[in-house]
């Protein structure tokens, strides 16, 4: 069915909305910027050593003019640093989804600019969400490895200890038979060295490709031994003497050129099935207008469904069961030719609502239809009524229809997504496949405001309790602190940096972001692979 | 003499041309071909072709023998022989009539008189042609010779008797290089013709070289077809030919065609001949040869007259006789040709050889292509380097030209270096626009050469988004389904993709960042934003900032060429990885062309300094001096006098002293 928008383009509020929503999505370029910057900052020293910079190696390494997605490009946001005036996002990582000789890869550069590359406190999140990602949608996986490893003056016993995994991770993704390349750009010492330990194929670059359990001065502190570092790891030795080292690289352009062939020798996209002829409509109302449709201040409502028209083909979609649960909205529509169910909100999660949304999501799931979840959710409805219309229950049988569901499920945060709601519209914990945010987005248990009045009542009965007068001036800071805790955390940069979603998106690019995710999820649940017990043994 | 089947003893666009003139008068044509032409035009174009050897013209379309061997296995009655190659070998003509066949051209009397140029020249002295005065005697020894050059006195041409095309031939200023001149001449000479025999002539300066076409029948009938001017001319190779010659005068037409059919019955012409004579500026004319064949720029003639001329040659030799009178012929409008060259004007004008990756001649009213070449075949080392002839026909002469010049631009030939540019260049020259070449004409235009093509910023970007785009289309082929909307597209910013590339020896390394609908490109400070709209008939529009151009293209992974106006540009990506090893090339000599190694001076152990002369290669026509490139000691001599090499070879090793 067509849908017929209702916005008007050039009213007040479409103006508004839109300059609201462009001025975030600056802010988030912007500190998406910052990294780029400082990471620029060392691109003579890197090219006098014969290097190019790790974003000119991404740009080797993609197919020139494919799709890039990027992932976790906010993490370490306000992490390290609290300053969000001077805190760099991007954890020293540059990961994300890309085309290596026509094969979906997942991608991860040590950005060497920023501090040699070493690990800083969210950059194995990062790292493992990626490797997770990667397992998860068959993806290969290459490494463009340079960094001085962890941070020896920001050591936390646990980074240690979870670091673990990320060669766990790299096993596992061997044994998955998913091939993983890495190419040794610069250093990789100490555990880092088992990055290249572990990859199925490794292109070590001559004279900067270095690898070893312990550089020079660490061999010297445990065995009193004077070697330097080229004996002890360089890629020349890898590549003659230890076995490491698969192909020898000139320069960096030269290993870059070397994993691209790798992977084209891979033939990796045989299993993939042949693309059927698809004659997808653009949707009819501009994807440009979703920064216009949607206010940022999610306690406005708005109609959901003039956001999907800007994102599914032709603008076309059946609404299931409209009159029943309206305020939550479910959609059955295609994007890029690919039949979707899409769940919105137009209002709290109510006990008919739940039920529709249960119901439509086994739907999805006997037919294998992939699921995607418009979040701008304040919560399950609260009161008497709702409570005896058996909220609990039928709250209950969403999550429980959210979490088992066998089909690919992608979350975009496009307003709020608090409480429960979040977790019945498939929130972080519900491990969707790709879940993305927009700049607007809020999340977080409740509202500030919420939180605060609540604490306020609270306060307010203790006191009445001991016969004390409300003192108004405390209760105000009280309400005031309690907002501020909250809300300096629900903001999409701020659980970005986090890691609690791979990343925030301009709404504009949807669309696109959800074509590439579906198509991401369905090529890799096509691929045949040959999972082998141990992985691949380096010999 | 009646014939049914017509054998044509050459190749490239000649035997094509003859080819389809024959099978329009109902003729079965016969074509003969080497290895190295097996793709070429006149073998697919005749009824029935006969192959005739490897490559080199020495065993296959000189040879005699293996010529009329084909014309009795495919019972050919005639032989064409086109221009070049056995065309003017009395022998070869002898040796067709012998066998019973008819040859297509003069008799072999006529052939041996106007061959040898000392013996033209005297005949003709007798039949009243006008003639430079020089000398033409059989004493060849170098005394004799500058002896008789002091007489006639300075400037002079040095000449090869039995030459033409220009081979051994010296213009000689000064008395005190004459000696030099003689000696080189003479090895030219005998290297190209089997004969050192040299003839000297007044060098008649800055004059215009216009030919007369004759035809004579077999029933005594002798006419002219009017004149062309050839006076654009580097190295005595034609370059531009038009039809009439811009200075010429009615009154002049009916002397100069007057004379020449004078000099065609003096020796019993037949069929289809052109005398060449030097125009000086005071409307003298002086006899030059004549070339007993049909010359390649006889589409001019054809244009102008409306007539066939092969098919006229074709009722001449079946005893017809000709199909009008001297008042019958009339010229109309005026014709331009040009000669599109496997070559680098640029470079000296080097010869190229390489694949043909694409040939799209132009077409359009007044517009004739005569090509030899389609798009898959290999320009080889082992004939004339002469790809096509582009003419144009018009109402005018201006008109013509513009015609022309379109046609250059239009006619686009990738794969190997084309003179294409540099004919675009020289038609658009003030004094050819005015009509005023002269044979000095280019080196007036050109004191220097003709300029390389540079790479303009603009054709950067076009090279690289060319590049990039085909990258992008092969890898959405491998690639899983990708939407068209997703394409150039990232969720977060990228940096710009640095790509190196060569054009010829510059090295440069354009940036890119993909867009939705093209490429961002910088070259240097300068940012462009590139898109190409619709491709229709192999022209692609490319958007680059607001402006449009048309171009035509050739992308490989490893390099782009393209069309833009006249210009042909290479440019190459080089693989990352690759060592560099022209850092080390200083010392080794390679030949820089396909040629034949005349003469070696480099000895092992010899001490050279650069620019010391080591070897000569001889290579379409040019004897090329090899030099060094460094000083230093000559370690190794790889070839020998004799020796065929393919450009690339190495020659010498010089050690290079610290």
């Amino acid at each position: 069915m067509g849908f017929v928008s209702q916005v008007v383009r050039d009213s007040e509020s479409y103006a508004k909305n839109r300059a609201d929503m462009l001025a975030l999505v600056d802010e988030m370029r912007a500190l998406e910027a910052r990294p780029v910057a400082l990471s620029e900052q060392r691109r003579d020293r890197m090219e006098a050593r014969g290097q190019i910079t790790p974003r000119d190696r991404l740009a080797h390494l993609l197919d020139p003019g494919m799709p890039f997605l990027q992932i976790h490009g906010l993490a370490g946001y306000c992490v390290d640093n609290k300053n969000p005036e001077k805190s760099v996002p991007g954890a020293s990582l540059i990961i994300g989804i890309g085309f290596i000789s026509g094969v979906r890869c997942m991608i991860i550069v040590d950005d060497a600019g920023i501090k040699a590359g070493s690990m800083v406190e969210m950059s194995g999140a990062a790292f493992l969400s990626a490797q997770d990602m990667a397992l998860k949608q068959n993806l290969p996986f290459v490494h463009l490895v340079e960094s001085a490893g962890a941070n020896l003056m920001e050591y936390k016993v646990e980074f240690w200890a979870n670091g673990g995994k990320l060669f766990r991770n790299l096993a596992r993704h061997s044994a998955a038979g998913l091939p993983n390349v890495a190419v040794l750009h610069g250093p990789s010492t100490a555990g880092g060295a088992y990055m290249p330990g572990l990859a199925d194929y490794v292109v070590g670059v001559k004279k900067n490709g270095m690898a070893a359990l312990a550089g020079a001065a660490l061999t010297h502190a445990a065995t009193g031994e004077k070697a330097n570092d080229r004996d002890l790891g360089g890629s020349e030795m890898h590549a003659t003497t230890s076995g490491l080292v698969e192909y020898l690289a000139e320069d960096d352009a030269h290993g870059v050129a070397m994993a691209r062939d790798v992977m084209a020798r891979l033939d990796w996209n045989k299993s993939l099935p042949e693309r059927r002829a698809k004659n997808v409509q653009p949707p009819k109302y501009d994807a440009d207008e979703i920064a216009g449709v949607v206010p940022t201040d999610y306690r406005i409502p708005y109609d959901v469904r003039e956001v999907v028209a800007r994102i599914v083909d032709g603008s076309e979609f059946e609404d299931f069961k409209p009159g029943y649960g309206a305020a939550t909205v479910c959609l059955q529509a295609a994007i890029n030719g690919i039949s979707v169910g899409i769940l919105g909100n137009n209002g709290p999660l109510d006990p008919a609502g739940a039920n529709k949304a249960s119901q439509f999501i086994q739907l999805c799931g006997q037919s294998d239809t992939p699921l995607i979840f418009l979040n701008n959710i304040t919560g399950f409805m609260v009161g008497t009524q709702s409570e005896q219309g058996g909220m609990i229950k039928h709250g209950a049988k969403m999550i429980q229809a959210v979490t088992s569901v066998d089909v690919p499920k992608i979350t975009l945060y496009i307003g709020a997504s608090f409480g429960a709601g979040n977790y019945g519209m498939c929130g972080y914990a519900y491990d969707p496949d790709f879940l993305f945010a927009w700049p607007n987005a809020a999340t977080g248990v409740m509202g500030g405001e919420q939180a605060a009045g609540t604490m306020e009542m609270v306060a307010r009965a203790g006191m009445k309790r001991k016969g004390i007068e409300p003192d108004e001036d405390k209760l105000k800071m009280q309400t005031a602190m309690i907002t501020q805790h909250f809300t300096s955390q629900e903001g999409a940069f701020y659980t970005s940096g986090r890691c609690i979603d791979h990343g925030v998106i301009d709404p504009r690019d949807t669309r696109r972001v959800l074509g590439f995710c579906l198509e991401t999820c369905l090529e890799g649940r096509a691929r045949k692979v040959k999972p082998t017990s141990y992985g691949v043994h380096r010999f | 003499m009646a014939f049914d089947t017509l054998l044509v003893a050459n190749r490239g666009e000649i035997a094509a041309r003859v080819i389809r003139s024959a099978q329009s008068l109902g003729l079965r044509a016969v074509a003969v071909y080497t290895t190295a032409d097996a793709k070429a035009p006149h073998v697919a174009i005749a009824d029935e072709a006969v192959w005739i050897g490897e490559g080199p013209v020495g065993d296959s379309y000189l040879v005699g023998d293996k010529i009329l061997e084909a014309a009795q296995q495919t019972g050919a009655g005639a032989i064409h022989p086109g221009y070049g190659f056995l065309s003017e070998n009395s022998e070869f003509a002898q040796a067709v009539e012998g066998a019973g066949l008819t040859f297509i051209g003069p008799e072999p009397k006529a052939i041996l008189s106007m061959g040898n140029k000392a013996e033209a020249k005297r005949l003709m002295i007798v039949a009243g042609v006008p003639c430079v005065p020089g000398y033409e005697g059989e004493d060849q020894s170098d005394a004799v010779l500058i002896g008789a050059a002091g007489k006639i006195g300075f400037p002079i041409m040095v000449k090869a008797a039995a030459g033409g095309g220009g081979r051994g031939m010296r213009l000689v200023h000064d008395s005190a290089d004459l000696a030099e001149a003689i000696t080189l001449a003479r090895s030219e000479a005998e290297n190209a013709f089997g004969s050192g025999e040299l003839i000297l002539e007044k060098a008649i300066t800055r004059p215009r070289h216009v030919e007369i076409q004759v035809f004579a029948d077999t029933h005594g009938n002798v006419i002219h077809l009017g004149e062309r001017d050839c006076s654009v001319q580097r190295r005595h190779q034609k370059v531009v030919e038009e039809a009439p010659c811009p200075v010429m005068t009615p009154e002049l037409r009916g002397r100069m065609g007057a004379a020449a059919v004078d000099a065609a019955r003096a020796v019993d012409y037949r069929g289809a001949g052109t005398v060449e004579f030097l125009l000086d500026g005071y409307g003298a004319f002086y006899f030059l040869e004549m070339n007993t064949r049909l010359q390649v720029e006889h589409p001019v003639t054809e244009l102008v007259t409306g007539l066939d001329l092969v098919a006229m040659q074709i009722a001449v030799a079946q005893g017809e006789p000709l199909p009008l009178t001297q008042d019958d012929v009339t010229l109309t409008g005026h014709a331009i040709e040009v000669r599109l060259y496997a070559e680098d004007p640029a470079n000296d004008y080097l010869p190229a050889t390489g694949p043909i990756d694409l040939w799209q001649p132009a077409s359009g009213p007044g517009v004739r292509v005569d090509a030899g070449v389609v798009t898959g075949q290999e320009v080889s080392p082992f004939y004339d380097p002469m790809l096509a002839k582009l003419i144009a026909h018009g109402p005018t002469r201006e008109a013509a030209r513009a015609r022309l010049i379109k046609a250059v631009k239009d006619s686009v030939l990738l794969g190997t270096v084309t003179n294409s540019a540099f004919l675009a260049d020289v038609l658009g020259q003030g004094a050819f626009a005015k009509g005023e070449a002269t044979t000095a004409f280019l080196d007036q235009a050109y004191p220097d050469g003709f300029p390389a093509t540079q790479a303009s910023p603009a054709n950067v970007v076009l090279a690289l988004a060319l590049l990039l785009d085909a990258d992008r289309q092969r890898t959405k082929q491998a690639a899983g389904y990708v939407s068209d909307d997703q394409l150039g597209w990232s969720s977060a910013a990228l940096l710009p993709l640095h790509v190196p590339l060569t054009f010829g020896e510059e090295e440069l390394t354009p940036r890119a960042l993909a867009k939705p609908d093209g490429w961002m490109v910088w070259v240097g400070d300068d940012q462009f934003d590139v898109s190409f709209a619709d491709c229709r008939n192999g022209q692609i529009r490319a958007r680059i900032n607001d402006q449009t151009v048309d171009l035509v293209a050739h992308v490989t992974r490893d390099a782009v060429q393209i069309a833009v106006e006249a210009e042909r540009l290479v440019f190459r990506r080089p693989r990352p990885g690759a060592q560099d090893d022209t850092a080390a090339a200083g010392g080794r000599v390679v030949a820089p062309m396909p040629g034949l190694v005349v003469e070696v001076q480099a000895e092992p152990g010899v001490m050279v300094t650069k620019g010391d002369r080591l070897a000569v290669l001889e290579a379409m026509k040019m004897q090329h001096q090899i030099t060094a490139a460094v000083d230093g000691t000559v370690a190794a001599v790889h070839v020998k006098a004799g020796q065929q090499l393919t450009a690339g070879d190495v020659m010498i090793e010089i050690e290079e002293s610290e």
